[in-house]
């Protein structure tokens, strides 16, 4: 496992994933993703399943990825990468591997779409066979790449271009899916929550080089909070998923062998979810009169959880 | 290495069990699949293999076809010999990953039992699959009975490795006629067949490192036209090889295959156009009719795709009259195979007189007096100097005639 010190050396990792990519400014899947493959001194076979990432880091002849990467398609990414982990352990096997001398490990992004809704029967299935690899879902909330539809990670309340807000709708009607626990009841090995932030920066890359050095299945669901979708100013990206800490919205923690959770990091002072929602163009409406009941039912919603996490941690379970 | 299987010098196998050995041979890297009827036994098979040691590459028993032609990619591009094999669903499944296989280059090899699509279910062969997976930009070869399904596995992964290829080939067997039916096989010993087949040359694998590729590129506008049609030339341009390929396994094996098949054409008056199993029933019918004074003969593109245009139209411009039989439901039009071979003739200003029959859906029997009446049917209009019958007939259908013109 890689040992992570500073940020300074941290930072100062040679690219694996390059600049000049086409993804927006203050984009947090691109944080993300640096963090993750700079997480580990071992050479890297990634896939990445259409969405953002995807169209905007491959645009043929260009290529962002200073490491082996695949793109299969939307629902994919998952089965496309145990393919090549079985392929890695076959060719050890045979004695025929192309370098004998490296260490190749193996990371598959997916949006959350890619990942909660149309991927999740193909990452489910990857994660039961056991394959050896780490997938990072880049959960921004929507379907960002086509114009920023509702997902199944969508919150309550959101306005996102398929569940609008309107004259006569607050916007999205569910609740988040919670993935990350669906991955632990896999479970496997490792699997945490992170974000991209100046603060909790450590706390990912940990999580990234901790898992990719794990043997087994894991899997990380990191916030990304999308300027575009979401409404905030592109320079907000960091402080955006520290609110998302703050305020427990998103907390941090790491589940191992999918029964002994340990929450990563404890706010000081818990802050009012408002602190959060009121930063982002999506949640503007929630806060006129008629609709001040779905702020209440989020602050309940992330007490309780939060609540729940914690009597978890304390039990041991 | 994994464990050497002795073979004798006959078999008895049926067309899973064929295909299955072929894959065990080729020492494949990789085989990622899922099972459905009637290829269900090639997985089931391939899994015996490898709990009894004669298989020292991966199975991925994945959690859907689609699944299965996703890792099949995955791993075909990290850098090895990698297959699977399926039918009807599964292979619809697999429909939107079979263009990615092919738009990458990547040589897999899928042994397909050809199955009828549902709705209605319907588990038996017809050539439904086949024809959804036309245009995926694979090679697809047509394998008559378990032998050939041996056969020609073998030579799919020589094709689709070699340099000049580098594209995906599935082999196709009828399901049940072929997969389930035993027949003598005489299979080549496990040194020569991989000796025949050679070790795998990888490509820009991902898995070295050292050298990383990007797969999978978005390509708009600018660019998406010059891939698609380097990947149709790739195509286009794989007769030789196979050829060579055919003439390499003849020299082994003593059995020798053409891109395109004919029985007694040569000096023939009508033809008859068909692939798979109904072919040998067509065979018998071709030497009944002759016995009834009727020059018929026999053509069957043994290569569905690329569609060997050229040599189709060559080897049927001394015949008078054509029938081009489709197992497979046209859906509003006429037939593929009646269409290509209609195509072929039409662009070597050959005007033939032709029908199209459907015939088999489903299972459905097509017997040699079935045939022998198609026939008679195609003598007509081959005497006629015209088409006097239907355009397009229906072999075997229960109820009131059914016809188009
Ligand atoms: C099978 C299939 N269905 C739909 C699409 C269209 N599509 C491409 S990306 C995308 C949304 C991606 O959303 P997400 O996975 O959340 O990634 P993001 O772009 O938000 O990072 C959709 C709907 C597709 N490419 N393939
Ligand atoms: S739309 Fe959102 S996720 Fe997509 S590139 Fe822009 S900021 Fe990133
Ligand atoms: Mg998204």
């Amino acid at each position: 496992m890689k040992k992570i010190t500073n940020l300074k050396e941290f930072a100062c990792t040679p690219d694996r994933f390059q600049g000049g990519h086409r993804l927006c400014p203050g984009c947090a899947h691109s944080m993300i993703v640096r963090e993750v493959v700079n997480a580990t001194d071992d050479d890297l076979v990634i896939s990445t399943a259409t969405g953002c990432l995807e169209v905007c880091s491959a645009i043929y002849p260009y290529t962002s990825w200073d490491v082996s990467w695949i793109h299969v398609g939307f629902e994919n990414a998952a089965a496309a990468i145990s393919g090549a982990e079985a392929m890695y352990k076959a060719l050890s096997r045979k004695d025929k591997l192309y370098n004998e001398d490296r260490r190749v490990k193996f990371v598959a992004f997916g949006g959350d779409g890619g990942t909660y809704d149309i991927g999740f029967q193909s990452l489910s299935g990857a994660v039961e066979r056991g394959h050896d690899f780490l997938y990072v879902c880049l959960d921004n909330e929507n379907y960002a790449n086509t114009g920023g539809q509702r997902s199944s990670a969508t919150p309550i309340g959101a306005h996102t271009s398929t569940s609008p807000r309107g004259r006569v709708s607050y916007g999205e009607k569910q609740k988040k899916k919670d993935i990350t626990m669906i991955m632990a009841a896999h479970g496997a090995p490792y699997v945490a929550t992170a974000v991209p932030s100046t603060k909790h920066w450590k706390d990912l890359a940990t999580k990234a080089a901790k898992a990719i050095s794990t043997v087994g299945p894991t899997f990380i669901n990191a916030l990304s909070p999308c300027t575009t979708e979401w409404k905030f100013k592109p320079e907000e990206t960091t402080e955006i998923a520290d609110l998302a800490v703050e305020t427990c919205v998103f907390p941090l923690y790491e589940i191992e062998d999918g029964r002994k959770l340990r929450i990563t990091y404890r706010p000081k002072d818990k802050l009012p979810v408002e602190e959060y929602l009121s930063k982002q163009g999506r949640f503007s409406h929630l806060f006129k009169p008629e609709n001040k009941w779905i702020i209440e039912e989020w602050q309940k919603q992330v007490d309780d959880y939060w609540d729940y996490l914690q009597r978890r941690e304390e039990a041991g379970v | 290495m994994a464990e050497r299987y002795e073979l004798k010098q006959k078999e008895v196998w049926d067309g899973n069990m064929a295909a299955a050995h072929a894959l065990r041979q080729a020492q494949v890297d990789v085989v990622a699949a899922y099972p459905i009827t009637p290829s269900t036994p090639i997985v089931q098979n391939y899994a015996q293999f490898l709990a009894d040691g004669y298989v020292d590459g991966e199975f991925i028993m994945v959690e859907s076809e689609h699944s299965a032609m996703s890792a099949c990619v995955g791993a075909a591009a990290a850098g090895g010999r990698v297959a699977t094999a399926t039918s009807s669903q599964g292979y619809a499944l697999m429909v939107e990953v079979l263009y990615q296989a092919s738009g990458m280059r990547l040589p897999i090899v899928m042994t397909v039992v050809n199955r009828a699509l549902a709705s209605p279910l319907n588990i038996h062969g017809d050539h439904s699959d086949l024809y959804l997976g036309r245009d995926a930009g694979w090679i697809h070869i047509i394998a008559n009975n378990p032998q050939e399904a041996y056969d020609l596995t073998l030579c799919a992964f020589r094709i689709g490795e070699d340099e000049r290829v580098r594209l995906p080939v599935t082999t196709n067997q009828d399901g049940f006629l072929v997969s389930h039916t035993a027949q003598v096989v005489e299979p080549l010993q496990d040194e020569e067949a991989y000796k025949f087949i050679g070790e795998y040359k990888a490509l820009n694998p991902m898995l070295d490192t050292k050298n990383p590729v990007t797969y999978g590129a978005q390509t708009e506008e600018e660019w998406h036209f010059e891939h698609k049609a380097n990947q149709h030339k790739a195509l286009m341009e794989s007769f030789p090889v196979i050829e060579e390929v055919f003439n390499e396994f003849e020299k082994v094996s003593g059995r020798k295959y053409n891109v395109v098949e004919t029985y007694k054409l040569d000096d023939a008056d009508i033809a008859l156009v068909l692939m798979g199993s109904a072919y040998e029933t067509a065979m018998l019918a071709v030497d009944k009719a002759r016995e009834e004074g009727i020059k018929v003969g026999l053509l069957m593109p043994r290569v569905f795709r690329p569609f060997p245009y050229n040599e189709v139209a060559e080897k049927l411009k001394n015949v008078k009259a054509i029938a081009a039989l489709d197992r497979s439901a046209p859906m509003g039009t006429t037939g593929a195979l009646y269409n290509e071979v209609a195509g072929a003739l039409a662009a070597k200003g050959q005007s033939a007189i032709m029908t199209n029959y459907i015939y088999g859906l489903g299972g459905r029997d097509t017997t040699v007096e079935h045939i022998l009446e198609v026939i008679r049917e195609t003598e007509k209009n081959a005497k006629a100097g015209k088409r006097v019958t239907d355009l397009q007939g229906f072999i075997n259908l229960r109820g009131p005639k059914l016809s188009f013109n």
